[in-house]
């Protein structure tokens, strides 16, 4: 493979090949050995101009269709709010359920917007972690314009308009919330938890789930310690990591979960379990014996993003419909399926009014959505709720591997 | 014409390996060398260092994935053969639709197959809930979360791939040849060690290659069934590659894990003597 | 199929057949034990999101079956992959289990390595490799692109399968025929191929739950088409709809009503 270093051989491989698209089949041979031989490009992203953006968006223009990408079960089955923006401003869209997984998610998308293709989505949402940021720090989110986002402006909550992951919300705007905490099973935990000691109790070995995502745990093990995360150094996350290492070589930790800990909690293969918010109450809902807590030593607050992907063809219109779900009755619709915390707080007076005027079974559920902690934090519990940590990519290689070493031996 | 027959049968897995394995293997390959990030970039510096380091940090769970997918081999082969061996010899004419039976879960999405065995097997659930009630079983027995259940998985996933080409070896098996067997005074085992099960060894072989390989590389069964200490490289492998976006270490980790199966293979049919029983099968 | 005939004659061990009878039902018994539970929660009249606790009795499901019409697609596009993915691969990989079975040629040992390592590379691996290629050659990702892999993985089990049986069949019988006057494509449609069609239709079931279970490679090269595993794995996040228990039920169901035919055709053939 000696000729593949050749920097003329290399040149002309990864030059536009369109005299060789007549075959396929060489075509294809050929672009799989340039991509050995130059290896993955790095393409690290400035933070945007003022005047770039402007310049972007000047030469867009409304083409009446959108493509909304988002998590399954994040959408009234009959997708009411959609349909209804499609009437309201004659723009026609294409729901798709595709983002299972932020990680796998990423995974699949990074290939193709390195060699910038188009993912074929207009929106996509995210959570906010490791891999929203690399989306970010690779330039593969179009810097909004927020001359466009009268609603987003005004009925936002201010949390969510400032986030340390993305801040002045330059790339993204948030399409729900959840907490992480602490999850248990009434039938076998008789004392309220409140403290997250809970997790590292002995009264509980072999019963206690823990997330097995490193930012997660991470967050976890330096709560436990007294440590906000979001100001956490080095030398906090070795000590978080003995911490929870200790967890484990006591047998306390039963397995390191992903979403599956719901499932184990509530049919009481575990007891305790970090857990996130909107999964407890629907199981609540449900009329199964698990309770939430946010610590009182604190909890996390993740939020789902939606962001516009570098090469989306409608970004007018997806700018549209991202500023249409601000609009506090439509926000109330999404959140009334989707049980989570909604980034517009004027959304609780509206379904305490729905709550008013429903009667039987919706009325109770309504009531207990708009009681809900989970559903609606008050000052008191989003005082006590912690981000994620933004790391760099030098912070990532040292992070990463003391927790990963934890839930992955 | 005759001499051109092998290579025209082929032909077209040739081009479909060629184009879809082949090029990006080199290009895995080629990866597995480089050196940086995914945000400032990779770049080629042959440093094959990457692949001692990948092994200095992950030789456990390596260890740990040959012998899960050794132990859910072994039992699938034990657990496998007879049944096999009951559909070729006394299935009558109704082989095919035993082997239809046997498949038919796995036309039903793995995702509901898990679920549903994480219901039957929750530590309170419908059997040891039930077991424990009636003081058969300790309070906190518990299958799910413990190296049992992920080689248990990985036996009940990749089984009717040890049945299947087993059955597919045994079938030809003439009964005629056995009963002859029995003519010159064998005894049932004699007849079955001496005749039927090295006539059935390239099915044993096809069989544990078959599963073997796929259940020493399984992330799945493992993510979804075990608890702390059983992580097996598949995982490991993932995380690398979607988490850490370390397309190096993934690589390297990839090819080291395809080599040690490999020379696994290699050394297993040997001990077999696979090649000769080939030949004597096919004579 | 000359050796498909039973014992005529079964000196001893009668006993030995029927306990292994009995096992063979257990094995197949356990294998489906998960869809047994996956069927009820198809009946499962559930008030919230999520489908684990049993509350109550309803038929619900089954006459909102198609209402998730994104769920019906998903559906049709899984079988549709797995029918042509099955046919590509089974054809081409019989061919190369007849290459490798019965001739020696340049290359075979090599050919032998590349079976062999389809096989073991990790489906991630597979998934992200395959996704690089076909972005760097500007291949839009959709049903070819899921199609072509499947055939990808699948090919060697066919081979596998394939290359078993043919390995220890006589060649003197296709000698034979060929000496009797039957031309090459005569030979291998009277005696070739009934010969390998265990292992040809083996592989072929092999290849088709393959095609219709896989999760991994699937999710890097569907490009937005989605397959039945893809749209339940999403769902799992919030909990999965009992119309995913019915379809899975109804696979299973018309599956089985196959199966009883086949059996039920089979005696009427003996008798």
């Amino acid at each position: 493979m000696s000729h593949l270093h050749d920097p003329a051989f290399l040149r002309g491989m990864t030059q536009p090949r369109t005299r060789r698209e007549a075959f396929r089949i060489a075509g294809l041979s050929a672009a799989g050995l340039a991509l050995a031989a130059c290896g993955v490009q790095g393409q690290k992203a400035a933070p945007p101009k003022a005047d770039a953006v402007k310049d972007y968006w000047s030469q867009q223009t409304k083409h009446g269709r959108v493509v909304f990408a988002n998590w399954p079960e994040y959408m009234p089955e009959d997708q009411a709010p959609l349909k209804k923006f499609q009437s309201e401003t004659g723009i026609s869209y294409q729901y798709k359920e595709v983002i299972q997984e932020n990680a796998e998610f990423f995974g699949k998308a990074d290939p193709v917007l390195r060699a910038g293709q188009s993912l074929g989505y207009d929106i996509v949402v995210m959570t906010n972690g490791v891999q929203l940021q690399h989306m970010i720090q690779l330039g593969y989110c179009v810097a909004l314009d927020h001359s466009k986002l009268p609603n987003f402006a005004a009925n936002a909550g201010e949390a969510y308009k400032n986030r340390a992951y993305d801040p002045g919300s330059t790339y993204t705007i948030p399409y729900t919330s959840g907490v992480t905490g602490i999850a248990y099973n009434t039938k076998y935990v008789k004392d309220d938890i409140t403290s997250i000691e809970a997790l590292f109790d002995p009264k509980y070995k072999g019963r206690v789930g823990m997330m097995g995502d490193a930012q997660e745990i991470a967050n976890f093990g330096m709560i436990a310690l007294g440590v906000n995360p979001e100001k956490s150094t080095e030398a906090d996350w070795k000590k978080a990591g003995e911490k929870l290492k200790a967890q484990r070589d006591a047998g306390i930790v039963r397995k390191y979960y992903d979403q599956s800990y719901i499932d184990a909690v509530s049919k009481g293969d575990i007891w305790v379990s970090m857990a996130w918010s909107g999964d407890v109450f629907q199981r609540q809902l449900a009329g199964e014996p698990v309770k939430f807590v946010v610590p009182e030593e604190g909890g996390t607050i993740w939020t789902d993003n939606m962001l516009i992907p570098k090469g989306a063809a409608n970004p007018v219109d997806a700018l549209m419909l991202m500023d249409f779900l601000y609009q506090p009755a439509v926000a109330a619709e999404l959140d009334e399926f989707i049980q989570y915390v909604t980034p517009v707080p004027g959304v609780q007076d509206i379904l305490k009014e729905k709550a008013a005027k429903a009667t039987g079974e919706d009325k109770k559920a309504l009531e207990q959505m708009v009681a809900s902690p989970l559903m609606f934090p008050s000052e008191a519990d989003y005082a006590k709720l912690h981000t994620y940590t933004t790391l760099s990519t030098q912070q990532e290689q040292v992070f990463n591997p003391i927790f990963q070493s934890i839930t992955q031996a | 014409m005759k001499r051109l027959t092998p290579y025209l049968l082929a032909l077209p897995s040739w081009m479909w390996l060629a184009v879809f394995l082949v090029v990006p293997m080199a290009a895995m390959a080629s990866v597995s060398l480089q050196t940086g990030n995914a945000i400032d970039g990779f770049a080629m510096t042959f440093s094959f260092s990457n692949y001692a380091d990948a092994l200095g940090r992950y030789s456990t769970q390596l260890v740990r994935s040959l012998w899960y997918g050794g132990l859910a081999t072994v039992a699938m082969l034990v657990i496998g053969y007879p049944v096999a061996y009951w559909i070729a010899f006394k299935g009558g004419s109704r082989k095919s639709v035993y082997l239809f039976l046997l498949l038919l879960p796995f036309f039903v999405s793995f995702v509901l197959r898990t679920i549903s065995w994480g219901f039957l097997l929750a530590d309170d659930g419908v059997v040891f809930g039930t077991l424990k009630g009636w003081g058969l079983l300790p309070a906190d027995f518990h299958v799910l979360a413990t190296t049992v259940a992920v080689v248990g998985g990985l036996t009940y996933n990749f089984l009717p791939f040890m049945i299947l080409p087993i059955y597919v070896a045994l079938e030809r098996v003439d009964p005629r040849v056995v009963e002859a067997a029995y003519d010159l005074y064998a005894s049932r085992t004699a007849a079955f060690r001496r005749v039927v099960l090295p006539l059935s060894l390239p099915g044993v072989f096809a069989g544990v290659l078959m599963t073997f390989v796929p259940a020493t590389a399984d992330p799945v069964n493992a993510q979804v069934l075990g608890g702390t200490g059983n992580t097996m490289i598949g995982n490991i492998i993932q995380t690398e590659y979607l988490t850490n976006l370390n397309y190096p270490t993934a690589s390297a980790l990839s090819f080291t894990l395809m080599a040690v199966l490999l020379i696994g293979i290699f050394i297993y049919a040997r001990a077999l003597g696979t090649e000769n029983v080939l030949e004597a099968a096919a004579r | 199929m000359s050796a498909a005939t039973t014992l005529t004659r079964r000196p001893r061990g009668r006993f030995g057949d029927r306990l292994l009878h009995a096992y063979t039902w257990l094995i197949i018994v356990w294998l489906s034990s998960p869809i047994a539970v996956m069927i009820l929660f198809g009946f499962n009249d559930k008030k919230s999101k999520s489908n684990t606790s049993w509350q109550g009795f309803t038929l619900r499901w089954y006459q909102q079956l198609f209402d998730i019409s994104d769920l019906t697609t998903a559906l049709k596009n899984s079988l549709t992959v797995a029918v042509a993915s099955t046919l590509i691969t089974v054809v081409i990989g019989t061919m190369l289990g007849l290459a490798l079975g019965r001739h020696r040629f340049r290359g075979r040992g090599v050919t032998n390595f590349l079976v062999f390592a389809a096989i073991s590379t990790p489906e991630l691996v597979m998934g992200a490799s395959l996704l690089s290629l076909f972005v760097s050659a500007n291949l839009p990702r959709d049903a070819l692109t899921i199609i072509i892999a499947h055939v990808l993985f699948s090919l060697s089990f066919v081979t596998v399968t394939v290359r078993a049986r043919v390995i220890t069949l006589d060649p003197s019988l296709e000698e034979a025929a060929r000496d009797l006057g039957a031309t090459a494509w005569g030979t291998f449609r009277q005696v070739t191929l009934p010969a390998v069609l265990p292992g040809v239709l083996s592989g072929g079931m092999l290849a088709f739950a393959l095609s219709i279970d896989d999760y991994v490679v699937t999710s890097f090269v569907n490009g937005s088409t989605v397959t039945f595993p893809l749209w339940i794995i999403g769902s799992v996040k919030t909990g999965i709809p009992p119309q995913v228990n019915v379809m899975g039920t109804l696979i299973f169901g018309i599956g089985v009503l196959i199966a009883v035919a086949n059996a039920v055709a089979a005696r009427r053939r003996r008798t």
